[in-house]
Parts: structure tokens; sequence; C-alpha cells
């Protein structure tokens, strides 16, 4: 271990991979980037130039903070977002924490079926869902979506808190019940900050398809007042002319809180793993 | 008084009976320790006890009442685990206050108690100091010290130190006895280390399989065991067991005898050859191949023996133990 970590050749190899397939991963954002700051002619003529003196363009910008409401559409991008992770953390750490810690009957059923969602996407009970959010008033709310994602997250969830709730001790869960704490502290005060790296972990996988999507926007709330950040930008992308000034402008735009919120959460994640180990 | 009384208590999961019909009594100021091999149902039985599983049924008494549907925390118990289980988010102060503050005691007297439990187990200088800043025997100290602060009617310890390495955990053995003196508190003590056992108990419960094999003082279940099974499990190193016939030709008893009992002798009943010295100083442990099963023996001082030798062994009548085909001790 020590002899291969040691080995300059090897060191180089494994920098070099990493490098590389950052650079493929970033090669997309970077293109988007430097483009949103280009005149439409530029942006055809040469794409991957950067932009200088004669091509640099506001235009893409401006275009988007004239049209539309686009700080709107980004509040409600992020109240969705962050509702979602909420709700899904909360509800899938509980129903975590009772199937690991408690025995009763149908247990096991319980988990299998809460962790069926995994393989069932969620999208082809769109028009049921659908239906049920006309009944319930709830169509053009950013409530609809908001549930629709935290029934969405659960699945993943629950089967990947409760592997890791099993994992913390049971001593210190009955040193709690000793002491007179009850169910509820032992669950927030003990073992929720002992599960904070998975639970970062959820909230990262649950944290991009949330922002991106397209679809349940599109389908339960398309009303001006409650439109997310990727339908809002779809206006300027028209059948027959699009304006990609304005479309690259927005994508940047939307790449900056996704980046924030990942960057909080992986804070948690390699602060978690790093204490695990030194423990 | 008695401290704690369990009345044919069982417990089963699902299918597996894990304890059956426990019968004991502890009374106050006692030292009991449970003893036995891994799975024999000691670490239930403790759990039991705090409340932590319900007994499938039977009655458990502390101080007289029946606490059979009391929760954990006022059942007038402390518990020392094992794995330590501080809190890792309060610092040793706070794990210590943490369950007075739950009975809402006044701040001056969780103090007081924080401060003479402190000083009982010399930790005065790290009660700001968090868990994960403390070594092992510290946290084992802290673990202590915030079961001594609630003053609890039983103290509950469940293996405490075999997470300690060999020269700590002789430390803390020691200071075990002393806190037990000094607070003249019931205490139960779960281990499967029978030198624990003996160097702490006031009385020892023999558990194996779930059942009670049997209760009394060290000594009692050194010198008078009631079975194979104790006679076996406590003393180091354990006692020799070999057909009785190789001495008594007809007899087909189990000989029972310890290391400690048999000494080198030229008219020796047993004979011998040997095939391992372990010199410890003090003692000499000799490993002597007889023709049914190998033995040990235990010489005190320093024994000039040397692999390959031949020995005869001899003992006390006095000295020797029999038992029956089932294990039972027969006279």
């Amino acid at each position: 271990m020590n002899q291969a970590r040691a080995n300059p050749l090897n060191k180089f190899a494994m920098h070099g991979a990493l490098i590389l397939y950052t650079l493929i991963a970033l090669f997309p954002v970077f293109v988007i980037l430097i483009n949103s700051f280009k005149t439409r002619k530029a942006i055809f003529r040469e794409p991957l130039a950067l932009p200088d003196a004669e091509s640099f363009s506001m235009i893409g910008y401006q275009t988007v903070m004239k049209q539309g409401d686009f700080f709107l559409y980004f509040q409600n991008s992020l109240i969705v977002t962050v509702g979602s992770l909420f709700f899904v953390l909360l509800f899938g750490a509980m129903a975590a924490f009772a199937l690991a810690e408690y025995r009763f009957r149908g247990n096991m059923v319980m988990g299998l079926y809460l962790a069926l969602g995994i393989m069932i996407p969620i999208r082809i009970g769109t028009v049921a869902i659908l239906e049920m959010m006309v009944a319930t008033g709830l169509v053009n709310t950013l409530w609809a979506l908001i549930l629709v994602y935290t029934a969405q997250g659960l699945p993943l969830a629950v089967f990947i808190l409760s592997e890791f709730m099993r994992q913390v001790s049971d001593d210190l869960k009955n040193a709690g019940r000793i002491d007179g704490l009850s169910e509820y502290t032992i669950f927030f005060r003990l073992v929720l900050p002992l599960v904070r790296p998975a639970m970062a972990t959820v909230a990262v996988f649950n944290m991009i398809p949330i922002w991106n999507d397209l679809w349940f926007p599109l389908i339960l709330a398309p009303a001006e007042e409650v439109k997310t950040l990727t339908l809002g930008s779809q206006v300027f992308i028209g059948q027959f002319v699009t304006d990609w000034n304005a479309v690259l402008s927005a994508l940047s735009m939307a790449i900056l809180p996704v980046l924030v919120l990942y960057v909080i959460f992986s804070r948690q994640l390699i602060r978690g793993i790093t204490s695990g180990a030194v423990k | 008084m008695t401290a704690l009384s369990l009345k044919s208590v069982n417990k089963s999961f699902g299918n597996v009976h894990v304890l059956k019909d426990i019968d004991l009594e502890v009374e106050d100021g006692e030292f009991v320790v449970f003893v036995g091999p891994s799975g024999c149902g000691k670490s239930t039985l403790l759990r039991v006890i705090a409340g932590l599983e319900d007994a499938s049924s039977g009655e458990i008494r502390i101080g007289g009442d029946l606490v059979n549907l009391t929760p954990p925390a006022r059942r007038g118990i402390a518990m020392v685990f094992q794995s330590y289980a501080l809190y890792p988010h309060l610092n040793v102060r706070g794990n210590m206050a943490l369950a007075l503050k739950q009975e809402r005691q006044p701040k001056a007297e969780i103090e007081a108690r924080i401060a003479e439990a402190s000083r009982m187990l010399g930790l005065g200088d790290y009660l700001d100091r968090y868990p994960s800043e403390l070594s092992g025997g510290q946290r084992q100290r802290v673990a202590i010290g915030r079961a001594i602060v609630r003053q609890p009617k039983l103290f509950l310890f469940d293996e405490p130190l075999s997470n300690l390495d060999a020269a700590l955990r002789m430390n803390t053995r020691i200071e075990i006895a002393n806190l037990h003196r000094a607070l003249d508190a019931s205490m139960i003590y779960v281990t499967h280390d029978q030198t624990e056992a003996m160097t702490l108990a006031d009385k020892i419960v023999v558990l194996r399989d779930g059942r009670v094999e049997q209760v009394g003082s060290p000594m009692d279940l050194y010198n008078n065991p009631a079975n194979q099974f104790v006679a076996g499990f406590l003393g180091a190193p354990s006692m020799n067991f070999l057909p009785a016939e190789l001495v008594q030709p007809g007899d087909t008893r189990t000989l029972g005898l310890r290391p400690e009992a048999l000494y080198v002798a030229e008219d020796g009943a047993l004979r011998g050859d040997v095939t391992h010295v372990e010199r410890l100083g003090g003692d000499t442990n000799v490993i002597v191949r007889t023709p049914a099963t190998p033995i040990t023996v235990r010489l005190f001082g320093q024994h000039p023996v040397s692999v390959g030798d031949e020995l005869r062994l001899g003992y006390d009548a006095a000295n020797a133990y029999y038992f029956d085909g089932e294990g039972r001790r027969s006279a």
C-alpha cells in the first residue's frame, strides 16, 4: 500500500486520469459559459473561441433580465429544490430510523415496499398524478412539485439511510434511553448527526434531477408565476428560432445555485468521512 | 432489603428461548457478577433488568417495586456500556449532566454531583473536553461518572473493561472495586472474564445457555463447584478433566484436578511426557501428555523441567473432584 502510494509514476497516472476526467466533465459547462458572453455571430462562427473585445457581448444576459421574470423563476426553482430536499431528508430519515431500530410485524415487507420506488420511475404515473393534483386543486402551485419530488426522492433516501442507521451503535441509543431521552430526541440529537454523511449523499443524489427537471413543471405548474428556471428558459427555444444568447446566459446562471448547494453538502460529506476514520 | 429480585424471568426472541426461568436476589450494597461464555444470555439478562428488553414472562423488582412496565429512565438504574456510548456532541460535563437535566434537578445540585463524581474519578481537568479528545481509559471513566451522578439504586456494568488494554484493565478493575466500597451501592457486572469475576464479586452468577448454573461467593464456587461446567469455567489455568479409570481402574466418572493441586512426586499416580513449558517467573505452567489427555500443571516458583522429560504427578485426595456422565458433581 505504502509502496504503491510512494511510487511517483503511479501517482502521476492517478492524477492524470483524474485531471483528464475533470476536463471532459467540465468541457460542456465551459463552452456554455464562454459562449454566453459572445455575440450571436461569434457563437456560430467560432464556438470554441474565448470572447475577445470584438465578440464580447452581454446581450444574452440583457435579454434574460428583460424578458420574463427570471428572478421569480429562480426563486421558484430554489423553493422547490430546497423544500423537496428538506422533506425527503426528514421523512426518509424518520422512516429509515423506524425500519432500522424497531422490531415490528411486517418490518421487512415495509422496507421492500418503500424501496420498490427505486425501480419504478415516477413518470409512469404522470397522468394519475395530474388527475390527483387537479382534484386537490394543487395544479399550478409549487406544492404540487414539492410533493411529487418528495415522493420521487423517498425510496432511495429510505434505502440508503436505513442501511447507515443500522450501523449507529445500539449502546449509544440505549444510553440515551436510560438517561430518559425520548425517541424523538434520540433520533434528532444522537442518530441524525452521526448519519450526516449519508444525508449529504442523499441530498446530492436528489438535488440535481429536481433542479434540472422539465417534465413535471411543464405538466403540473406551467403558469407564469410558478414556472421553474428550466421551464422558464424554454421561452428562448422556439420551433423556428432559438435565441442562443439568452439560452446560454440563462443556463450559466442556473448552474450557480446548484454549485453552491453542492459545495455545502460535499463539505458535510468530507467532514463525515474523516470524522469516521479518526474515531 | 433486596436491591433486585428476579422471579422466573424468561425471554424469547421469536422461537429462540434465550433466558430460562431465572431466579435471583441481589442484596443492598452487593457486587454481583454475571459470568459465562459468549451467547449464554448474560448481556440479555442485564438488558432485561435495565428495561431495554421486555421480559417475556416473570417478575422484576428493583428496590421492592415491580418494574416490568417501567421505562428504563424511571427504574432507578444507571448503566455503563462496553463501547462507552458517550454522547459525541456533548463535552464531559454535558455527558454527565444530561440525565440530571432530564430529571429536572436544580442547577446547583447538578453542579455539586458532577464535582463529586469528577473528584472520585480524577476527571476534574477534562470536564470541558469532548469524547473524541479523550483516551479509552478516560472515556470509560466518564461513562462511569455519568452513572455515578444519577445516584441510582442499582449500577449495571456491561463488560466495561473489554475494550481496554491489559494494563489499564487491571487499574480500572481496582478503581471499580474502590468505587464500590466508597459508594456502598448495589452493582451488577457482566463479563466473560473469570478473573474479573473472581476479583470483583461478592457473589458470582454462572450462566450457561440461558440458565443459572450456580450462584455463590467466588471461593464457594472455586472450592465447591456444582458441576463440571462451573469447575472448568472458574480458575486459571482451568481445571483438568481426565477419565478416573486412569488412576482407579473400573471407575467411569470424570476426575477433575486443578493445575495448582498437582505436584511432582516420585510415586505420583499420574505419569506423562512434558510437551510444553510456560515460565512466568512466579509460576511455571507445564503441559503434560498423559495416556488419556494433556493436562496442565501449575508449579509455584521456577522449575528446571524441559520438553521431553517424563514426570510423575501426585495430588491430595481432598483436592480431587469427581463428575458423573452428565457433568454433575458426584462425591
